[in-house]
């Protein structure tokens, strides 16, 4: 038990590094596969990845985690320093992707503190049988019996370059003696060698482990230190950067010709010991990574993970701030009093909370980018099933929203993208026969307006039919209305009705009419609403509509006898006092008012929440109009308060259970401690 | 009960909250309720009315930066209202994560009362007694114990909006 709590920070750690690393790789291996190359970048990128996970997954112990890893950045490895050119991108990918699943299920299992019984070894195979496959080898049987001790194919893979005819590099042999008192003979050596791969193209040399083991130096001292070395320097300048080296005594530099190098070559390998080799290559390696790409780092520095529980608190925390604020600052005990510094260091506080405020509230927003990135692995995985061709654009994936709210619309996001590929895609044949681009395009677009955030889906595929829809809606008796009286919003709209499905055949995507249900539901969780738009033939577009953020909200405080109200400033037109010429009443005797010619329908709040007012003529208050989804109405209140940002906060969980009250988003804290009611005014327009 | 005290010494922690009851006054009765449902009292405060509420549960107040809903114990057992002055408290309460504030006309004390001094209540299911636990008897006068639970979660929360209506 003990053991288990001490490993709990290291165990956070894990997963969160892991799975940040993952998406990472996801992203890269993306990219790579969509430029079909990968270029050297990715390519240590994805090494670099590797590596990472190979050795936090090591240092947990996870064996499955370590050995998949290790056979992924084996290949990176020679991928990197081989840059083969024949290289299928496709099976590539599909291998690490794969890869990727499989740690992705596992960091599950690690999540849930279950033990990790996955068996990666199908997934070693095969990213071995490709490895051997680019090596050129191709006998898998080989393979195995030279990595039985499951040290890595990591050797010095120059070697294969170095032997490759044609090039107009030279070859030479140097052997180096050291000065015999200089001691540490095989850290010289390493400086010349480290200092050799920027001099010289391929090199390679012996003894191999000249770090690590520390009778390396004796061997030097003996035998000398022999390099083999590739560049298109002619011998004269070999020569000299070699003398430019410390502690050198003698050398012996010597061309070679192809055979002799063979021949070298062969005695090197064989010298070659598999335990070194790895020292060796992850010397190498580790090397090349610290002076790996920069820019790749400086893009995760100064970031740190913080519970989001603790986010909610210093929100709460940063509310109560600013209210305590309010009551130090506008205390009534202060208001006969002259005190113009207290004035002047009030304001400052003031300052410095708004300040901190608008801070609080940026550090919740995350971009959607992260939710976005992921259903471009959707997008590849569904297109490459379907054998569709699709192409996903992304636009505006910065756009920020509340953590809470991201973790809503992820679910309905896939749900669409996976719909607009199985329903809304076509096969490429029947793009070709309606004379549509062979590649269907998808294309997921986010920006704000005003307090929303407005999310589109929009494909490019056969569009929505409108007479299946109905057929379908009639058959599982989910029409109400009928059906010529329905626009044909309406009818689209039907599709997100639980239990409605059109695709005849369930795939392993979509189809089982459960889906589209969710997207509604998720959405209405966080306030927010999906519209659909189509044409048959053309594609589909679907808006998502989210609000920005459930915490924080510009609003209009307005009075109502004792009570206080707060409606969102964004839905707010304009607000006046009538003119007892422009009332009326329609026959039904609703109170309506007229302004500029328009008729507008009058909500009374002191009726509809009745509350005690002595403000009931029209005329002595105030009229705000409002507008939601292009419905308008002018809501009828005592006074205005002024507008402020107010933190939103749900009515208590308690009063939520006797009962939903219609028409009230929730409450905000003011100022003076005070409480108002939020008003909803999608729900107060559709009364 | 010493002896059962000393079995049960193990519990100790939650025993000391136990047997004891914080008595308040609701005109002329003294009530009481367990002090482990207290979590603090306070003073009258401005409190927000929320429409469309059973009449009892008078609305919402800001408890430092938390809000609550609050309920009006005189109204929640059906007597006269009375104007809140100086003396009125609110009883912070929470069980199964709910807070809720209770209005009271005014806190006295806190006592033991033991469990052989408490009597079943009499008429379990006439008006108000239905949140009477039970009758102690302390000090030489009687205290009807509130059964903080059914307080709560009384379905008539769920049933009186309809009647409002």
């Amino acid at each position: 038990m003990d053991k288990g709590l001490t490993n709990e920070p290291m165990l956070d750690i894990f997963i969160y590094e892991t799975a940040q690393n993952i998406e990472q790789l996801e992203t890269a291996i993306l990219a790579s596969e969509k430029a079909n190359c990968f270029s050297p970048n990715m390519v240590n990128e994805i090494f670099r990845i590797m590596h990472t996970i190979k050795g936090s997954a090591s240092m947990m112990m996870y064996n499955n985690l370590t050995s998949l890893s290790h056979a992924l950045e084996d290949l990176f490895y020679f991928i990197r320093e081989e840059k083969p050119e024949q290289m299928d991108c496709a099976i590539l990918s599909d291998i690490v992707l794969a890869g990727v699943d499989f740690i992705k299920l596992e960091l599950e299992k690690v999540k849930n503190r279950s033990s990790l019984d996955g068996d990666p070894s199908s997934l070693i195979e095969d990213s071995r049988s490709f490895l051997s496959s680019i090596k050129g080898q191709g006998k898998l049987s080989e393979l195995h019996s030279a990595e039985k001790e499951a040290a890595p194919p990591q050797q010095y893979y120059l070697s294969s370059k170095l032997i490759s005819p044609g090039a107009e590099l030279k070859c030479y042999e140097a052997v180096i003696f050291f000065d015999d008192d200089c001691e540490m003979e095989n850290i010289r050596a390493f400086t010349i060698t480290h200092n050799l791969k920027n001099y010289v193209q391929e090199f390679s040399y012996t003894p191999h482990n000249i770090i690590e083991n520390h009778d390396s130096a004796r061997m030097i001292r003996e035998q000398g230190f022999r390099i083999v070395l590739r560049s298109d320097k002619d011998l004269d300048g070999v020569r000299e950067f070699f003398s430019g080296a410390m502690f050198v005594r003698s050398l012996e530099l010597r061309e070679l010709s192809e055979e002799e190098l063979q021949g070298q070559l062969g005695e090197g390998q064989g010298a070659l010991q598999q335990e070194d080799a790895v020292k060796a290559s992850v010397l190498q390696a580790q090397e090349q990574i610290e002076s790996g790409p920069l820019e790749i780092r400086s893009a995760h520095q100064g970031i740190i993970s913080v519970d989001v529980v603790k986010l909610d608190k210093l929100m709460d925390l940063m509310g109560e701030m600013v209210i305590a604020e309010a009551m130090v600052t506008q205390n009534p005990e202060l208001k006969s009093l002259k005190l113009n510094s207290f004035y002047k260091a009030a304001r400052q506080l003031q300052k410095i909370t708004s300040e901190m405020q608008d801070m609080v509230m940026s550090i919740r927003m995350v971009p959607l980018s992260a939710t976005f990135h992921k259903m471009q692995r959707i997008v590849r995985d569904m297109g490459r099933k379907l054998s569709k061709d699709v192409e996903l654009t992304l636009i505006g994936a910065n756009t920020e929203v509340d953590k809470n709210i991201i973790e809503h619309i992820s679910d309905p996001l896939m749900h669409l993208v996976r719909n607009a590929i199985d329903h809304g895609i076509e096969a490429a044949k029947e793009r070709s026969e309606s004379g549509k681009p062979l590649i269907g395009q998808i294309t997921l677009e986010a920006q704000t307006a005003g307090s929303d955030v407005l999310i589109t889906v929009r494909d490019d595929g056969k569009g929505l039919n409108k007479e299946a829809i109905l057929r379908k809606a009639m058959k599982n008796g989910l029409l109400n209305n009928p059906e010529k009286e329905m626009a044909d919003r309406e009818i689209y709209n039907l599709i997100f009705l639980p239990g409605f499905s059109t695709k005849e055949n369930v795939t392993e995507f979509s189809g089982r009419g459960v889906g589209m249900d969710v997207v509604t539901k998720n959405l209405e969780a966080v306030g927010g609403s999906v519209t659909i738009d189509s044409e048959e033939g053309a594609g589909t577009l679907i808006t998502l509509k989210i609000p920005l953020t459930l915490a924080i909200i510009d609003g209009m405080n307005i009075r109502v006898g004792k009570a206080k109200y707060t409606i969102p400033t964004t839905s707010i037109k304009e607000t006046f006092r009538v003119r007892e010429n422009d009332l009326f009443n329609d026959l039904d005797g609703n109170e309506l008012i007229m302004v500029r010619g328009q008729c507008y329908p009058i909500l009374r709040i002191h009726e509809i929440f009745a509350v005690k007012t002595e403000t009931t003529k029209l005329t002595k208050g105030i009229m705000l109009m409002i507008e939601h989804d292009g419905r308008s109405l002018c809501i009828f209140a005592d006074e205005l308060l002024g507008q402020h940002q107010v933190v939103v906060k749900a009515l208590p969980s308690y009063m939520k259970s006797i009962r939903r009250v219609e028409g009230l988003a929730g409450c905000a804290l003011l100022g003076d401690g005070t409480i108002s009611l939020i008003l909803n005014i999608s729900e107060l327009v559709k009364v | 009960m010493e002896q059962t005290e000393l079995l049960n010494q193990e519990e100790q922690s939650e025993d000391t909250l136990k047997g004891k009851y914080l008595i308040f006054s609701m005109g002329k009765e003294l009530l009481g309720i367990e002090i482990r449902y207290i979590t603090e009292i306070i003073g009258i405060q401005p409190i927000t009315e929320v429409p469309e509420m059973p009449e009892y549960v008078i609305g919402i107040t800001n408890l430092r930066g938390k809000i609550i809903p609050v309920m009006d114990a005189r109204l929640r057992f059906k007597k006269e209202v009375r104007e809140y002055d100086g003396r009125t408290c609110i009883i912070v309460l929470n069980t199964n994560d709910i807070t809720i504030g209770l209005i009271v006309d005014s806190v006295s004390e806190v006592i033991s009362i033991a469990d052989e001094d408490i009597a079943p209540p009499t008429d379990i299911n006439k008006g108000g007694h239905k949140y009477i636990k039970g009758i102690g008897k302390a000090g030489g006068s009687v205290k009807l114990l509130l059964d903080c639970q059914r307080l709560l979660t009384d379905e008539e929360g769920v049933m009186a909006p309809s009647l409002l209506n």
